[in-house]
């Protein structure tokens, strides 16, 4: 089902560009071009952006519960859903003009981010808190069952067709122009950036310096403790769903902007690859999440322009492999030591 | 010359292990003599359950040889020669040496044949008393299913084997009076009984060297006193030797043959339990005293 | 706490305001995705299209729902607990029950056949006889690896597709037809080429395991999922982009259909109707597909049981209870892991070859995550380890999801539009979270021993670990 409907998410118009300005010759390419190079790491770097903000919600849970939060992909895609529906409605009645399209845009992030927010506090409440500290297996597979279901409630409700919306702030910014190719980057991808490294600071903030972070933090090291110490661990976790989800939403709005397209599978990959980007930088890290979004991002657009589109998500999956085996704590986590 | 020096078991020579900047233990150098009761004692945090981990193979050791012998092999002819080549043991018709820092933690076991308790004991809770010690004799079962080719086809060989297998374990089960709580899930039974079956399913392996973490641990005074009969049996009739780490000292000085003190990582005492009881550097390391004139004045205040 | 059962004390208050709250959660997060429908036009237009009476609808059913649940949850609370079903019972409904349910289904198809006639049975013995039983095999053959060693994969549909592509190349590629040909002869070659190609898929399997398997065994919990998962799917990818090996998305088709032991089904005078004097029908085939994939899931059932008894099965749930103790009495632990993930990817083989002769035709499309997921939440469901909990785990969760194609008859009520089977993996879904909040340990949670002195005692789940990888 997935694979049937599996779209591009990977940059669009540098590596179109490129393939044909370079024709079949890649590497001969790389060495030659270093425009081609600057305009991959701008659409790697819009693409690292999203998938980072989505693993944020993947390590913060993990850290504070131990589990993966295999409906967090699916929650980011609801969360592309809700800003598709409210760029629709504010645009349907106020027109398209180019105010209406930022105020739109502006509307869509937020709604999205609250309404996406109340689904993951509903699952955690439903679908999690009941099964914290029981049989292991069992919050996971009420996780991959609260995934399928996500997936199929918005299939049901709005159509398994893609749903796009029309083209928006399609104009460019051009950097430099050399042997005729231009780099430029759009004003989508200043958005993408600008945005999420405002919110990623707020974000920081609020984790590094308030009570709820401390919060947060005492019950990752040991909830038991904290809870005695008068922490409301419930309430506590609730929140950490709820500022994953919220983060979640901005990258799914973003990902609407960028690709103009959703569909209702699009949960899965880019929810894979984000847990991938908080594996790789280390499973509870918040800066490691960011990181290693920015790397698979990366490493993603590079793949598809230089080797072969076709086996980018093989990549992707094959870091997943490697990075568990030979780095499992990741590039900015702490290695485990096996108690004896 | 005591039995330790003259029919030594386990030779521990210049052990150290550090985790990052922490150093468990260092420098360590002790043998165990063969048929002896050792005790490791030593305040907590002193790295005794670490020296078992490193002798056992759960740790790898930084610096350091533990060599183990089965038979009278000369330890000091042998132990250069083997250092020098890849290998693990040398087997003359003597018997065996074994250098237990390159073998593998499964290895130690199923080779060397060291056995281990847990301080926090590790049982298969979900599985009955008799399954543990069933399972503690897998891997000659495993040769007598055939790697599990005969046991599949039911062979007579195997269900030969496993017959002994269940006799050996009920031999155990007596021994340690668990006998009839066989059917039962050993994650049901009270402390003082799974501290028991933990021995007796290390004892299922047949190993030379027995060691026990903390064996008398939360035990009440009578337990205490069985366990002190069933560690003696142990090496009596069965030629077993034990190494243990026990902070009860009733019970080591009440059992054991030799003790070696650690202190921070290091030693400082080894010998009889007599001697070691009055070195003053035990007694300020478990005062937490300075220097002996402090210790002195300890000692006249509790009355030695 | 009998005169309590009497008069339950019902705070409607508070049960209200929880069902108001429910109504209120329920409106945001319906409001947008149920309330307005996306939509397209005839010129691909995009369009809201509003649906107050669906949403409406549905935030009362939420409401009405908590109201209900809050009034049980009262009444039950002052109710006395029920009992646990003893022990004892559970050991022998894993005794007497899987004999029973052999029968049963050795019985099945002629049931089926005579009450339903030929034409109606095609669907009874195909969709829920061989469907169900293809994952009760699948169950198993995963048991072995998450219910006995404890080891948490993700990816197991990689071998189901491993065995299927296995057997779908080997069937259909030329060269090697023509060196069965002269080995054995063409005829011998296409009327056995399922029987022979069986075995060679599930050593390709088991090998896969363990080729898979080596590198991931020392990971702990859900990390080894992650992986398990990440290794599944690149090998879909890797039958959807390698086009020329697996012809890619277009998948492979006319693949040889087992033959009845050399007897093929067809309407010739060679084919199996002619030799046995009866008329041909189509329905011979899928009786016969019934018994072999009936015979296969036995075969996995009676070596898995058989396993646990021997030294190799004890070791795997040694290591799910506690692996650092299981290296301490000298266990390889690795090669226990690894002969775990052999055997159980082997019994995957086997069933993967056996969906592609039955399909006759496969593409990567039915080697998706999903299906790893069904197959773990039979296990996991059933009761980790439970051979009978996975026969009723595949019962409900694929029977109860196929019996919705039957529900034709709702049309009547919702419209034409109405398609039942759409809400299939929604209500699979919903299903995976209630049965895991219900029973988190499964169906059949006690765990039996695999030797005893005196007396069988059943060890209760809450003993029985799950191990960490």
């Amino acid at each position: 089902m997935v694979a049937a409907n599996e779209k591009e998410i990977s940059a669009e118009a540098g590596v179109k560009k490129s393939r044909v300005k370079t024709g079949e010759n890649g590497w001969e390419a790389f060495s030659s071009t270093m425009e081609v190079f600057v305009q991959q790491l701008i659409n790697g770097v819009t693409l690292g952006a999203v998938y980072g903000l989505i693993a944020i919600g993947y390590t913060m849970v993990f850290g504070i519960i131990g589990m993966v939060n295999f409906a967090h992909g699916d929650v980011f895609m609801i969360s592309a859903f809700v800003a598709l529906i409210v760029f629709m409605a504010v645009t349907a009645f106020l027109g398209m003009g180019a105010g209406v399209i930022f105020l739109a845009l502006m509307l869509a992030l937020l709604i999205s981010m609250v309404v996406t927010a109340l689904y993951s506090w509903t699952i955690e409440r439903v679908a999690y808190r009941k099964l914290r500290g029981s049989f292991r297996l069992a919050p996971l597979i009420s996780a991959i069952g609260m995934s399928i279901l996500l997936m199929n409630f918005v299939q049901v409700s709005q159509g398994a067709r893609n749903k796009p919306i029309p083209p928006i702030m399609r104009d460019t910014i051009h950097l430099f122009e050399r042997n005729g190719f231009q780099v430029a980057i759009s004003y989508k991808q200043v958005m993408i950036i600008v945005v999420t490294a405002l919110l990623l600071g707020i974000f920081w903030y609020v984790v590094q310096k308030t009570p709820l972070g401390r919060a947060q933090r005492a019950c990752e090291q040991d909830a038991k403790m904290a809870a005695l110490l008068g922490i409301n661990v419930d309430r506590t976790i609730a929140v950490t769903f709820i500022m994953g989800a919220a983060l979640a939403a901005v990258a799914g709005t973003m990902f609407l902007t960028y690709y103009g397209v959703v569909h209702f599978s699009d949960g899965f990959v880019p929810g894979v690859k984000a847990f991938t980007a908080a594996v790789l930088g280390g499973i509870g890290s918040l800066p490691g999440a960011v990181l290693g979004g920015l790397l698979i991002g990366l490493i993603e657009t590079f793949w598809s322009a230089y080797f072969s589109i076709d086996y980018k998500d093989v990549a992707a999956f094959s870091i997943l492999a490697i990075v568990l085996i030979f780095m499992p704590q990741g590039l900015l986590g702490k290695p485990e030591v096996e108690k004896v | 010359m005591s039995n330790w020096e003259k029919d030594p078991i386990l030779k521990v020579e210049h052990l150290t292990m550090r985790f990052g900047g922490l150093v468990a233990i260092n420098n360590l150098s002790f043998t165990a003599g063969r048929g002896d009761i050792t005790a490791l004692i030593g305040p907590n945090g002193a790295g005794k359950t670490t020296v078992f981990n490193c002798i056992t193979g759960f740790y790898k050791p930084t610096v350091g040889r533990m060599s183990l012998r089965h038979g009278h092999i000369d330890i000091d002819a042998h132990v250069e020669a083997l250092t020098d080549t890849a290998g693990d043991s040398v087997t003359t018709p003597e018997g065996s040496l074994y250098l237990l820092e390159r073998m593998p933690d499964f290895q130690v076991s199923a080779r060397a044949k060291v056995a281990r308790t847990f301080q926090n004991i590790r049982l298969f809770s979900g599985m009955t008393v008799l399954e543990n010690l069933m399972v503690a004799q897998h891997n000659p079962l495993m040769v007598a299913s055939n790697w599990t080719l005969g046991g599949l086809l039911g062979l007579a060989g195997f269900r030969n084997r496993e017959k002994a297998a269940i006799e050996t374990a009920k031999y155990w089960l007596e021994k340690t009076k668990l006998i009839d709580r066989a059917d039962d899930p050993a994650g049901d039974l009270p402390y003082g009984d799974q501290r028991r079956l933990e021995i007796a399913r290390a004892m299922c392996t047949e190993p030379v060297l027995l060691c026990l973490d903390e064996p008398a641990a939360g035990l009440n005074p009578k337990e205490s006193l069985e366990l002190n009969t069933l560690l003696r049996a142990i090496r009596d009739d069965h030629g077993t030797s034990l190494l243990l780490i026990e902070h009860d000292m009733s019970v080591v000085m009440e059992i054991s043959d030799h003790v070696v003190v650690l202190d921070y990582g290091t030693k400082i005492s080894d010998g009889t339990p007599d001697h070691v009881q009055n070195d003053p550097k035990v007694i300020a390391a478990y005062l937490g005293a300075e220097d002996e004139a402090e210790v002195e004045k300890i000692e006249a205040e509790v009355g030695l | 706490m009998s005169e309590m059962r009497a008069t339950p004390v019902v705070n409607w208050t508070a049960i209200f305001k929880d069902a108001l709250i429910a109504a209120l959660i329920a409106v945001g997060l319906f409001a947008l995705l149920i309330g307005l429908k996306t939509d397209q036009t005839l010129n691909n237009q995009m369009v809201l299209v509003p649906r107050p009476g669906l949403f409406g609808t549905i935030v009362a059913l939420v409401f009405f729902g908590r109201l209900f649940l809050g009034y049980l949850n009262a009444v039950r609370s002052s109710e006395v607990k029920k009992k646990k079903p003893s022990s004892a019972l559970m050991i022998k409904v894993e005794k007497y029950g899987l004999p029973v349910l052999i029968g049963f289904l050795v019985v099945y198809p002629l049931v089926v056949l005579g009450t339903v006639g030929p034409q109606g049975a095609l669907k009874w013995i195909d969709n829920f006889g061989v469907q169900i039983l293809i994952y009760i095999m699948l169950g198993w053959g995963l048991n072995i690896v998450v219910g006995l060693a404890g080891l948490l994969d993700l990816g197991y549909v990689a071998f189901y597709a491993v065995g299927a592509y296995s057997y779908a190349l080997f069937a259909t590629s030329e060269p090697i037809k023509e060196f069965m040909a002269q080995l054995i002869g063409e005829g011998f070659w296409q009327a056995w080429a399922f029987w022979i190609c069986l075995p060679v898929a599930g050593i390709l399997a088991a090998f896969w395991g363990v080729l898979l398997g080596f590198p991931v065994l020392r990971l702990r919990g859900d990390y080894l999922a992650i992986v398990t998962l990440a290794f599944g799917e690149i090998i879909r990818l890797v039958l959807i982009n390698w086009v020329e090996f697996s012809n890619g998305y277009a998948g492979i088709s006319s693949i040889p259909r087992p033959s009845f032991f050399g007897v093929p089904f067809n309407a010739t005078e060679n084919g199996f109707a002619a030799k046995f004097g009866i008329e041909f029908s189509p329905i011979h085939r899928t009786i016969f597909l019934f018994y072999v994939i009936l015979a296969l899931a036995l075969l996995t059932a009676a070596v898995s049981m058989r396993l646990r008894r021997l030294p190799v099965g004890r070791a795997w749930e040694a290591l799910r209870e506690d692996e650092i103790a299981c290296r301490s009495l000298g266990i390889n632990t690795v090669n226990t892991k690894l002969t775990a993930f052999a055997i159980g990817a082997m019994f995957g083989g086997f069933a993967g070859a056996f969906f592609a002769a039955r399909q006759g035709f496969i593409s990567p499309e039915s080697f998706v995550f999903l299906e790893s997921a069904q197959i773990l939440a039979i296990v996991v469901l059933g009761g980790m380890g439970s051979l009978v909990g996975v026969v009723i785990a595949s019962v409900l969760l694929v029977g109860g999801v196929e019996i919705l194609r039957e529900l034709d008859f709702l049309k009547m009520y919702f419209g034409d539009n109405f398609d039942p089977a759409q809400y299939r993996m929604l209500i699979f879904g919903i299903c995976m979270v209630l049965m895991m909040l219900w029973k988190p340990r499964g169906l059949i949670s006690t765990r039996e021993p695999s030797v005893f002195l005196k007396e069988k005692k059943a060890v209760s789940s809450d003993l029985v670990k799950e191990g960490h990888g």
